[in-house]
């Protein structure tokens, strides 16, 4: 295979030349947040070039800024040498670059042919005409092997995969001349992957430049030319496919400074009885036979990349979601989960801190008194009122020992700061005594302080014999803050990890569904 | 063959709406005392048209996502001035008739310009703006009263050949020269697009603005189209606010009726018209059935309310219970 890739690199003599897309000490701050800092990038035409790096490492941030999404805070864009700049996704288009984002860019209650020809339909003086624009669906769809769509059908009656090729065909449309993907595969059976990969040979061939982003290393090794690496908002480096292992790929991937911010772990000679266990819970195709158990005093955490169901497995433990299979047993017994209401009752006792805590977590205009009872305000009741001594003395009690700072209590929530915000979540939680505590990401975008008290009071909640159940996009808080992990990929339990065998590494390499020892052995790599 | 079979599942909507009209129109025309006659189609016509217009201003904001609750307001605003300056000699009445058309499309353009530069919400914005509408009405006619050119308002109330009434063709000629251009243009396609899913619009490089832009500024020369037609119906203008009120809310049960979504992206004025043919017919069918004229708004309620309900029926699929509420 590498001889097949050498032969279709383009011709050396071009080295010399300017590269044919270039980024220059781009930096992007959002907030107080550096997403990416003083990068250098660049690609080639030709060439399938895979970006590779943990969540959060700025990825995302680099192609949006290439496709015109945001604009960077310093820095400069060359396009052949020349520099652009990009105020909206239609100027990249305009120049030839061209993203297929992870979030579908369709409109669902539009036909398929609509969408593909959206911005440039086939016709005359700001008229569509129909007919060729049906054609010219229809010749797209066949170039990515999709001639089963109709491109009369609309798009919110595709099935998830269809949706996607149906993205890429639309790209396609556009006549680029830099095609972006992120993540463009992650939804895709694996004969529309195959499919996938032919028409990317095929554009490489015609002189496309390709960025490609994928979590999944075997489509790297398959289809990459080069590699860049990045961590923690930087650029650490760009290297010719081959001339790493994967093992030093994680590595470069991972390299940051472990900081010692965690309460220490208490031993468990046993594993302690289990207050949650879970067999068999299967949800679509979004969640795939899930067992798993937490035990009462230990904080179990939930890792992988970001996508891989850990968001649905937690709804489905709350009571959120419909036509979920599997049993959920608490303390021993069958427990039937649905709705938030019963999940919160005081047989089952559970709690969910939710990811996004402006949408889910918080009632930004109401007060913070009124956000920390919001969960429990039925244990503050006078006949039909509310007792608002009793409820104060809790609320109080709570701000107290959250050290939640807000000056005062009466003032709206939405007037703190994201980490006291988040305490607030937490304390809403707190209140209602939960013995089962489901967190989603409850330290993205908080400072590290703030941070560090959470995880002191998760260790708290678990030593006074709470159950946690713990999923976080930060491998570090894994390691940390987890008796036990479990690493989750494609709507599965890929593997659990437990003791000394959650380590960077391991997470890494399963997150990625690839097997370290087995590479480091032979050196063979994987499908 | 198949194509087929998904146009008709696509138009769900406005095939229902279609199906009740007849129905209902056939119950009236059967139990009427003269039956199927050219007066009785004409006077059926000419109420009917009025809200069907309405409801087609209604429908633009409706499919990028937003609500107009000033296409009332605009229809009587340029009823107002209709009374004032469409007489007079046929050059007069021309230009009389393009100012009242102008006057209805800018009052549409200040809605979108306030609703896409001030980014306000479409229902406040438009709630605002439909009051000063309202306001300018009562200076040009404080009473009501006026004139308007007498051939012409014939002309436009009766028939054609005597056999077709004028303002169905009227209606017609709207939807050829106005709706079905913009239905098939790129403009319009971005209305869909942009009441369908705005992030992945500005995505895939859909000038927002424009397509919202457009849309509110046809939806006043629609409205502006009926509050002529409505002068030619009524000889004069009166700015009454319960006449703006009720065609407004009229307006929004049409589109409703008619198969477009609340949310936006789906759906079409033609439906819309079907919409506002029913509401229309209830009436009449409460008048040949010797039932109170009282119990009207009760019927439309029930009529607005199965449709509704015809809509909301995908909560049934819904897996991810927080869906709902998005």
């Amino acid at each position: 295979m590498n001889e097949q890739t050498n032969s279709q690199h383009p011709d050396k003599s071009r080295e010399t030349a300017p590269p044919f897309w270039q980024m220059q000490g781009i930096t992007k701050r959002y907030g107080g947040v550096l997403a990416l800092e003083n990068v250098d990038f660049a690609c080639e035409r030709g060439a399938i070039h895979a970006v590779l790096g943990e969540n959060g490492a700025g990825k995302s941030t680099l192609i949006k800024i290439a496709a015109g999404v945001v604009a960077p805070t310093e820095g400069k864009m060359m396009l052949e040498s020349r520099e652009v700049v990009f105020t909206s996704p239609q100027e990249a288009n305009a120049a030839g670059i061209v993203c297929i984002f992870q979030e579908l860019s369709l409109m669902p209650d539009l036909s398929v042919a609509d969408n593909i020809c959206m911005t440039s339909p086939p016709g005359r003086w700001g008229f569509i005409n129909h007919r060729a624009q049906r054609r010219r669906a229809e010749a797209l769809l066949a170039q990515v092997g999709c001639e089963d769509v109709n491109p009369l059908e609309l798009v919110k009656n595709l099935p998830l995969s269809r949706r996607q090729m149906v993205e890429i065909a639309k790209a396609l449309g556009r006549d680029p001349r830099m095609l972006i993907l992120d993540e463009a595969t992650s939804a895709l059976t694996a004969a529309d992957v195959g499919k996938v990969y032919d028409i990317l040979r095929d554009l490489r061939r015609d002189g496309l430049a390709i960025l490609y982003i994928s979590h999944r290393m075997h489509e790297i090794e398959e289809l990459a030319d080069t590699c860049s690496v990045f961590r923690n908002g930087h650029h650490i480096e760009t290297f010719a496919k081959g001339t790493h292992s994967d093992n030093e790929i994680v590595r470069l991937m991972i390299g940051r400074e472990y900081t010692q911010i965690y309460p220490a772990k208490p031993a468990h000679p046993e594993p302690p009885a289990p207050a949650l266990s879970v067999r068999d819970l299967s949800w679509g195709n979004r969640l795939k036979d899930i067992s798993l158990s937490v035990g009462k005093g230990e904080i179990v955490g939930l890792g992988g990349l970001d996508g891989q169901g850990q968001r649905e497995l937690l709804l489905a433990l709350f009571g959120v979601l419909r036509g979920v299979s599997g049993s959920v047993e608490v303390d021993g017994k069958a427990a039937r989960l649905s709705s938030p209401e019963q999940a919160k009752s005081k047989n089952i006792r559970m709690a969910l801190i939710p990811e996004d805590r402006k949408s889910e977590g918080l009632l930004l205009p109401m007060s913070v008194r009124d956000n920390i009872s919001m969960a429990s305000i039925g244990r503050f009741t006078k006949g039909i009122f509310i007792d608002r001594e009793s409820q104060n003395a809790r609320v109080d009690e709570m701000v107290e020992r959250l050290s939640i700072k807000a000056g005062d209590n009466e003032l709206p929530v939405g007037t703190l700061s994201g980490g006291n915000q988040q305490k607030v979540v937490i304390a809403k939680w707190l209140m209602t005594e939960a013995r089962i505590i489901l967190l989603n990401d409850p330290t993205r975008g908080i400072d590290v302080g703030t941070k560090q008290e959470i995880y002191q009071l998760l260790r708290d909640l678990a030593d006074a014999g709470a159950a946690i159940l713990f999923y976080t996009t930060d491998y570090d808080e894994l390691i940390g803050c987890c008796d036990r992990v479990s690493i989750m990929y494609d709507g599965g339990i890929m593997r659990e990890l437990q003791g000394e065998a959650i380590n960077e590494e391991n997470i890494v390499a399963s997150s990625l569904n690839i097997s370290l020892d087995k590479q480091s052995s032979d050196g063979e790599p994987r499908p | 063959m198949k194509n087929m079979k998904l146009r008709i599942s696509q138009s769900q909507g406005l095939l229902i709406a279609i199906t009740v009209f007849v129905l209902m129109f056939t119950l009236y025309i059967t139990n009427h005392p003269a039956g199927l006659t050219v007066p009785v189609a004409t006077t059926a016509a000419n109420k009917a048209v009025l809200l069907a217009l309405v409801a087609m201003a209604q429908t633009l904001p409706v499919l990028t996502g937003g609500l107009d609750l000033s296409v009332g307001m605009i229809f009587i605003l340029t009823n107002c001035l209709a009374s004032t300056i469409v007489s007079g000699d046929p050059l007069q009445t021309a230009f009389g008739i393009v100012v009242v058309l102008l006057v209805g499309a800018l009052a549409g353009f200040v809605n979108g310009a306030i609703v896409v530069y001030g980014r306000l919400q479409p229902i406040i914005t438009t709630l605002a703006t439909g009051a000063v509408y309202y306001g300018i009405a009562l200076l040009i006619r404080p009473v009501p009263g006026g004139e308007v050119q007498e051939d012409l308002a014939d002309f436009m109330t009766y028939t054609v050949f005597d056999v077709i009434p004028t303002s169905l063709l009227l209606l017609l000629a709207v939807v050829l020269i106005i709706w079905l251009p913009f239905r098939n243009s790129v403009v319009g396609r971005g209305c869909y697009a942009v009441g369908s899913a705005e992030g992945a619009a500005y995505m895939s490089g859909v000038s927002i603005d424009r397509s919202k832009l457009a849309a509110y500024t046809l939806s006043g020369l629609l409205a502006g189209v009926a509050g002529l037609m409505l002068t030619f119906v009524t000889f004069s203008g009166e700015a009454s606010a319960s006449i703006g009120g009720t065609y407004t809310l009229n307006s929004i049960a049409a589109v409703v009726i008619g198969g477009t979504s609340l949310y936006g992206g789906a759906g079409g004025a033609i439906g819309s018209i079907f919409g506002a043919f029913i509401l229309r017919t209830i009436d009449d069918l409460l008048f040949v059935f010797d039932l109170p004229p009282l119990w009207q708004p009760l019927f439309q309620g029930v009529v607005l309310l199965s449709a509704v309900s015809l809509g909301a029926a995908r909560v049934f699929r819904i897996k991810n219970r927080l869906e709902l509420f998005n």
